[in-house]
């Protein structure tokens, strides 16, 4: 089994990846959290910028600099995770075809809307032939990336494999998720999420990439070891299927040093947490995110992120605790996260 | 490699609602092209390959209540994998069952149809989240009662091919035993509207690899593979062997594809490497072949690079069903398996003038002859080129 390591990455998404090291979140009022603006124009051309949505700029910027971090400038394949794909084009194409009822359109956002723009974006400009690949499969679209990223380097004989995962916002088709049930109907303060008792979570925009390479490198933040998805999971057989993912890698949960949780503050579905959080994890440091970058379907590559930076900077920031359990030598990490009770993943890293 | 045994096949098209009508009108030159009846637009004189059955029709036949959330392109694989499932000698796919399905646009069909009602309408809401692909595949895993790999590749006109693919790479690898593979995708008024303003759309029928082609119609299918590793065979008939695949990005374009044929060159080589075959191995390639002008060319140029002055026999069946975008790559697998099966190769409609540029001419009626090995390429926006390549297993 080729071994996969962390040579490179970087995310974009509402908080700064600084608050690892200052614990100083940014705080939003409104339940759709925008990703932080970066200097776009400093690594991608100002005429290619234009044409870009909100998506594209995010992960090609995250993906130009994962490859400077990793010194690497090609990767031998890009491989996206993206729930909602390229929503804005979509939207777009979607009301002028309705108002003009199907008149004149201009192609340009039709040609920006399939859901691997991302992906050929990235290609075009890196100008790779590799595998491109773009998984959508709600929020397990990074962990099928993931997935995809363990067979390719074996199978292929690559070295290194562009992976990350990305989703935006859009104006009217994420105001719909207020309308099921998605986006909790009172506004509350991103911070306060995990005592919020009602159902729905705070939706964001977020970009997370990395450079997974079958070498070690003097830079590398950790090894990833596996990844499984679940399309449904009955509640009784969580545990069942949390151990006998760590069994495979030869693993107990007393082994593992921190367990990165998905928790969104729904009601309905963060009993799965709970779960796991009182039972078998409750004597290990708990992390959580989603009050900080929000939910969205490509999220938990934000948690892939963390969980290296951990690994590497060797430390678990308070602002991300969830229990009072220290982790003063993160090895092992676990990752679990579903969304709405369905597609759940599990991504197991440690330190190197 | 000796390849991954394909033990079954479900499908649906405008030639056919099971794999022996489809094998009927392949034989027969019976194409599926016909004039849009079921989806609703201003389009109403453009081509199209449309299956002539309601998602009301489909329901029913599918015994799902009628106040189900199922956008068409899940109502067709459900119908595709039934046939799937009933011709198998599972009654119920085993828990362990993986599902990998590829589709363009998911159910973008009940976005379009409810789009200005989310707001006003409460029980139009269940389909929200319908425009996002993987609640397409959700469906179908509901249906089946699949809980476990299941997920969705979305890359435009490759997408069930590239399905297809990974599902090989995950038996092969030994992390599964078995899973469904394949893509699904309906007719919307979303694409039809987008690849008319692309103005790529033939308003007579598709003419593939012709001097004189103007252009795609679309089409709306769905199909599926069951994958299954040797160790739980059992003896199980073998439809045939998936034995080289490979994946490349054109890099040139968002939606065109390079004069040179990089990216369909590159993905056959890769295809033909790991099969571990030469390309006087191959007996038939199922090509691409959309009929627009740009396809055809960049593909035909690609072929010649490899071949040389021996392309084999091919031929493009986008004259039977149109372009099933997400869907086409693994409808086509089932069309090469078909061929495998009966040593037959399928023509491709309407081609009259061969294209002044390559000199190349698809086979234009239906050819007896032995195949044990077919090459099946899918290539699609955002430069994603897929060939598979299926051989006889013996």
């Amino acid at each position: 089994m080729t071994r996969l390591f962390v040579n490179g990455m970087a995310s974009i998404s509402p908080q700064p990846e600084n608050i690892f090291n200052t614990g100083l979140p940014e705080t939003f009022n409104e339940n759709i959290l925008p990703a932080l603006d970066q200097d776009y124009k400093s690594i991608i051309k100002p005429m290619t910028l234009r044409r870009m949505s909100q998506g594209v700029k995010m992960a090609l910027f995250c993906s130009k600099r994962a490859l400077l971090e990793a010194e690497s400038d090609k990767p031998d394949a890009i491989l996206v995770g993206t729930g909602q794909g390229c929503m804005q084009d979509t939207e777009k194409f979607m009301e002028n075809m309705l108002v003009s009822e199907e008149g004149l359109l201009s192609p340009t956002s039709f040609i920006q809307s399939t859901h691997n723009t991302v992906a050929g974006q990235i290609a075009l400009d890196l100008n790779c032939n590799g595998p491109n690949m773009t998984f959508t499969q709600n929020s397990v679209s990074f962990e099928s990336a993931l997935l995809d990223a363990m067979l390719q380097i074996t199978d292929e004989d690559f070295n290194n494999i562009l992976v990350g995962g990305v989703d935006e916002t859009s104006k009217e088709i994420t105001g719909f998720q207020k309308l099921d049930g998605q986006i909790k109907e009172e506004k509350i303060n991103n911070l306060h999420l995990f005592r919020s008792k009602t159902t729905g979570t705070i939706i964001s925009e977020a970009a997370a990439f990395f450079i997974l390479g079958k070498h070690k490198t003097p830079k590398s933040y950790a090894e990833m070891l596996d990844v499984e998805i679940f399309n449904a999971i009955d509640i009784s057989d969580l545990n069942s299927s949390v151990l006998s993912f760590l069994n495979r890698n030869g693993l107990t949960v007393s082994e593992i040093d921190a367990v990165i949780l998905g928790k969104n503050g729904d009601l309905r579905f963060d009993l799965y947490y709970d779960k796991i959080q009182k039972g078998l994890f409750s004597d290990i440091c708990q992390i959580g995110f989603k009050h900080l970058v929000g939910e969205n379907n490509a999220v938990s590559s934000y948690a892939f992120w963390l969980a290296s930076k951990i690994l590497k900077e060797q430390t678990v920031p308070e602002i991300f605790k969830l229990n009072t359990i220290n982790c003063t030598k993160p090895g092992f990490i676990l990752i679990y996260n579903q969304y709405l009770g369905r597609n759940h993943g599990l991504t197991l890293l440690r330190s190197i | 490699m000796k390849g991954v045994a394909v033990t079954g096949m479900g499908i649906i098209s405008s030639i056919g609602r099971n794999l022996d009508d489809t094998l009927f009108s392949l034989q027969n030159a019976k194409d599926g092209i016909s004039k849009p009846e079921i989806l609703i637009t201003r389009h109403k004189n453009t081509p199209v390959g449309e299956i002539k059955m309601t998602n009301s029709d489909l329901s029913e036949i599918l015994n799902l209540p009628p106040d189900n959330n199922y956008t068409r392109a899940a109502l067709l694989a459900v119908f595709a994998i039934n046939e799937l499932l009933r011709k198998s000698n599972f009654i119920h796919f085993p828990e362990d069952t993986a599902l990998i399905s590829g589709t363009s646009i998911g159910g973008m069909d009940k976005t379009e149809e409810h789009y200005f009602d989310f707001q006003e309408k409460k029980e139009v809401r269940k389909y929200i989240q319908a425009q996002h692909p993987g609640f397409t595949t959700e469906n179908v895993a509901a249906y089946f009662g699949l809980g476990g790999k299941v997920t969705t590749l979305s890359t435009a006109c490759s997408s069930s091919a590239n399905a297809i693919m990974m599902g090989a790479r995950l038996i092969a690898s030994g992390k599964l035993k078995r899973v469904i593979v394949g893509g699904s995708d309906c007719l919307t008024r979303f694409t039809l509207n987008g690849f008319h303003s692309l103005k790529i759309l033939s308003q007579t029928k598709n003419r593939p690899f012709d001097d004189d082609r103007d252009g795609l119609n679309l089409g709306e299918a769905a199909g599926y593979l069951l994958l299954e590793a040797d160790d739980c065979l059992n003896g199980k008939k073998i439809m045939g062997r998936i034995c080289g695949y490979g994946n490349a990005n054109d890099a040139y374009h968002q939606t065109a594809s390079s004069e040179n044929g990089e990216g369909a060159y590159r993905v056959i080589m890769a295809a033909l490497k790991k099969a571990d075959l030469s390309p006087s191995d191959i007996s038939y390639v199922n090509a691409h072949g959309t009929g627009t002008n740009n396809n055809d060319l960049s593909e035909s140029v690609a072929l010649t690079r490899i071949f040389g002055d021996n392309v084999p026999p091919f031929s493009s069946t986008k004259g039977f069903t149109g372009h099933t975008l997400g869907a086409a790559g693994a409808i086509e697998a089932i069309f090469s398996l078909l061929s495998l099966q009966n040593d037959e190769i399928y023509p491709n409609l309407n081609f009259q003038n061969h294209m002044l540029e390559t000199g190349l001419k698809p086979v234009q009626v239906l050819r007896k002859q032995k195949v044990d090995t077919v090459l099946s390429n899918s290539f699609g926006f955002g430069g994603n080129c897929t060939s598979l390549i299926f051989r006889k297993n013996d």
